[in-house]
């Protein structure tokens, strides 16, 4: 188990080895007049973790939610500049957003899973999109819990209502259930932050395991958090204005112990006091 | 600070008084109804007056089946029409509606509750009965005619209860089917309205306690016949109206009949809301 504050891993990542896997170019995002996120550029590896790092308020979760195009449910929330999948605009008006929250899946702030049974909860996601049948559910339901870490704890009690499982039981439940879809990326937005430290370490083990299939983005104010587990860090900053702004990015270990900009420095610093 | 004390024990016993006497009156209603109905059910005997077939209040015969029966198929039939419009609605209102659409809606569903019920009673007379009348024939004074009034009748309880319900749940629930790539449709049928079914199953129950104690409205189209209706064009008579029509007249005997009559209405009215307060709790 990793604890402490590791780089070791993260040295290893150059980022020209890595394809792209989500690319923003100029991307602004605005809650009706209010401007949230302003001029973003950035590339994120394929199978890899990205941590978005920054002060609260400064539109983390709003740039997250980008990918998946979760702020189309927002009233007023416009997005302009490029936002790319696999080189694809995904804000393009032909771009189908089922396929694309199928292949961007999103874990939550707080654990959210269905008023329904453990194995409900699973298999949801899977039966919206195809007809399959009992055993290949079944399957499905394995694996991604399996994946999930989360199988020894529940393979006797599949019909429980998932609403009995601990905190850090129902995000890796979260977790498997965005797996079951086969998704290529997965967002997670401070998936930590209602957990205590060993159920957190053990969704940031999970979530380095998962990182050899799947491109992983997270959010996280937890500085020790994004130096433990990411390869590739940002960091967000609000401008005057309160629009969010890129300020840095770069691999983990050159964020976190050689920054370039002053703003990252003194945030840095200031976290780990 | 001892004053300070008393100045707050007064509100607060007040209130306290002010409680009781509410529930003092309900109290002393249902004792002043058992003490006037329970002697003539104990006379009468409890299955003969619940299953008698008769109502002949001037040969001393009381047999509520009848009525019992046309409360049940009444009831059952403005469920059916009116519950699946009354989801549709909160499921619109709550989901799809803009916000000035719902803004203007809600309102108007409201109206619906304060509409009085002898003006239900007359536009069902003048519209829905000659309608039935004329084009599916029977005498149109008939159990059709009432469910249909109490369908919209329970419209308002059904549809607000329920619709706010839906908006009760939290939006993590909806924002994670969104993420999986669920389309709106399947959220809702797949995950919100599974989610709020207490509060909507509630509804249901506290719209079919409505429809039960309703009286003017159906009194007027009705048709009020004793007998045991052979389909939903025959007329009928339900709990409720049996007391209201024949509450003027009545005396002695008679009187005691239609207190008995309140008892079991009382005891099905406790029944469905003790079940919708089960519903509701019941997570
Ligand atoms: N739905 C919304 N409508 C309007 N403003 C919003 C909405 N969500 C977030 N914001 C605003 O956008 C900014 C960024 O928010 P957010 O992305 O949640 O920041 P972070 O996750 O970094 O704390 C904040 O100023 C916040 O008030
Ligand atoms: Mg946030």
């Amino acid at each position: 188990m990793r604890t402490g504050f590791v780089l070791g891993d993260n040295i290893r990542t150059g980022l020209s080895n890595y394809k792209i896997k989500l690319q923003t170019e100029n991307a602004c995002l605005y809650y009706g007049k209010f401007q949230a996120l302003r001029n973003i550029t950035l590339r994120i590896p394929e199978r890899s973790i990205t941590a978005i790092i920054g002060p609260s308020g400064c539109g983390k979760s709003s740039f997250l939610r980008i990918f998946n195009r979760m702020n189309d449910l927002i009233t007023g929330a416009r997005v302009e500049g490029k936002v790319e999948l696999d080189g694809q605009l995904i804000y393009e008006a032909h771009f189908d957003i089922v396929e694309l929250r199928k292949k961007v899946g999103m874990v939550f702030q707080k654990p959210n899973p269905f008023p329904m049974s453990i194995y409900d909860n699973i298999a949801f996601g899977p039966k919206q999109h195809n007809r399959y049948t009992k055993s290949e559910l079944d399957k499905i339901v394995e694996s991604s819990l399996k994946q999930a870490a989360l199988w020894d704890e529940v393979k006797d009690k599949l019909g429980q209502s998932a609403l009995g499982l601990s905190g850090g039981q129902q995000q890796r439940l979260c977790i498997a259930r965005v797996l079951a879809v086969e998704p290529e990326v997965i967002l997670m937005d401070e998936p930590c932050s209602a957990l205590d430290p060993a159920a957190t370490l053990r969704i940031e083990d999970l979530m380095r395991t998962l990182a050899e299939l799947y491109t992983i983005v997270i959010v996280t104010h937890n500085m020790q958090q994004a130096a433990r587990v990411s390869d590739t860090a940002a960091f967000f900053m609000m401008a005057s204005d309160r629009a969010g702004e890129l300020v840095e990015y770069g691999s983990t270990s050159q964020i976190f112990t050689n920054p370039r900009d002053k703003r990252t420095e003194d945030y840095i610093t200031g976290c780990f006091g | 600070m001892k004053l300070k004390k008393f100045g707050e024990r007064i509100p607060q016993s007040l209130f306290f008084l002010i409680a009781l006497s509410a529930l003092s009156a309900l109290a002393l209603i249902t004792i002043f109804i058992f003490i006037e109905g329970v002697p003539l059910i104990a006379k009468v005997g409890f299955f003969n007056f619940i299953f008698g077939m008769k109502w002949a209040p001037s040969l001393g015969q009381y047999g509520i089946f009848p009525m019992i029966v046309g409360t049940v198929l009444v009831t059952v039939g403005a469920v059916i029409i009116g519950v699946p419009i009354a989801l549709c609605c909160s499921i619109f209102l709550a989901e799809f509606a803009p916000r000035q659409l719902s803004m203007l809606v809600r309102p108007a569903i409201q109206l619906l509750a304060g509409i009085p019920s002898v003006v239900y009673g007359f536009w069902g007379l003048i519209f829905i009965v000659p309608a039935i009348r004329n084009y599916l024939g029977g005498p149109g004074l008939s159990i059709l005619a009432g469910s249909i009034i109490l369908a919209i009748m329970i419209l308002p309880t059904v549809i607000s209860i329920s619709e706010v319900s839906i908006l009760a749940l939290p939006p993590l629930l909806k924002e994670g089917a969104f993420a999986l790539g669920a389309t709106h449709w399947q959220t809702i049928r797949s995950v919100l309205l599974p989610a709020a079914k207490s509060g909507i199953l509630a509804s249901i129950i506290l719209g079919i306690g409505r429809a039960v104690g309703e009286t003017m409205a159906v009194i007027m189209v009705l048709g009020n016949a004793v007998a045991l209706p052979s389909s939903i064009l025959d007329p009928a008579r339900t709990l409720t109206t049996n007391i209201g029509i024949e509450m003027g007249y009545a005396s002695g005997e008679h009187q005691q009949a239609l207190f008995a009559t309140g008892i079991v209405l009382l005891v099905i009215i406790m029944i469905l809301n003790a079940s919708a307060q089960y519903a509701i709790r019941r997570k």
